[in-house]
């Protein structure tokens, strides 16, 4: 899977949970889901489980804790799938 | 963790606690209930001449039953219970029924999942016939203070 085709499903993923439409727009490796989308930790969780159905993968908890931006949930999500 | 010991963990005070008891508990869920005392002053005004049950009071009798009681309990090994609560972080209720003065209701709550410290259950408040007055989903995040 291509980061581009990564970061659009990251995208698709995020939609419910943000009301911060340029943020989202404009989402690329460098968008932080809590500064600039403003996400809240509750979300967060669910982002993340979203993430887990969306790639059948599983997330632990220090993948969780270091799950802030899109960078990161890409290396993440590639890491956990090249384990596979 | 036995249901007496969850009792004493709740945060609440005298003025804010909608627990009675707990009928039931285990790591998928919890059945308690709680009886609303006819002299509390928001009947005076909710509504004037027609004391009913505020909506965001069976919301928070669920919330604290359902979410917070479960809560201690599934994270009861976690650490003490000691500063330890839950924030409510989302509730989608929809009500059917109203709840009177004096009524005695129970809470049914079925966790869908405790992930990543957030806990999500479908909560359910009936009253005393067994008729389902409110139900709904309501999300907690694990909390702690050090009060």
């Amino acid at each position: 899977m291509n980061k581009e085709t990564l970061i659009a499903a990251i995208r698709d993923i995020v939609k419910p949970y943000t009301k911060e439409e340029e943020a989202l727009n404009n989402l690329n490796e460098n968008t932080d889901f809590v500064t600039d989308l403003q996400i809240n930790s509750a979300n967060l969780v669910d982002i993340i489980l979203d993430v887990e159905e969306k790639f059948n993968i599983v997330i632990d908890n220090d993948s969780m804790e270091r799950m802030m931006s899109v960078k990161a949930a890409i290396e993440i999500i590639e890491a956990k799938l090249a384990g596979q | 963790m036995t249901i007496e010991e969850i009792l004493q963990c709740l945060p609440y005070g005298p003025d804010f606690l909608f627990v009675d008891g707990l009928d039931h508990i285990d790591q998928n869920g919890v059945r308690g209930h709680y009886t609303f005392n006819a002299e509390m002053d928001c009947y005076k005004g909710h509504f004037k001449k027609y004391p009913v049950t505020p909506g965001v009071l069976l919301t928070e009798t669920m919330a604290q039953i359902g979410l917070v009681c479960l809560g201690i309990y599934i994270t009861a090994d976690m650490e003490s219970c000691r500063g330890r609560s839950f924030a409510l972080t989302s509730s989608e209720i929809e009500f059917r029924l109203p709840v009177f003065p004096g009524e005695k209701v129970t809470v049914i709550s079925e966790k869908v999942y405790f992930r990543f410290g957030k806990l999500k259950c479908k909560v359910k408040l009936q009253n005393k016939e067994g008729k389902e007055v409110c139900s709904g989903t309501i999300s907690g995040m694990i909390l702690k203070t050090d009060a």
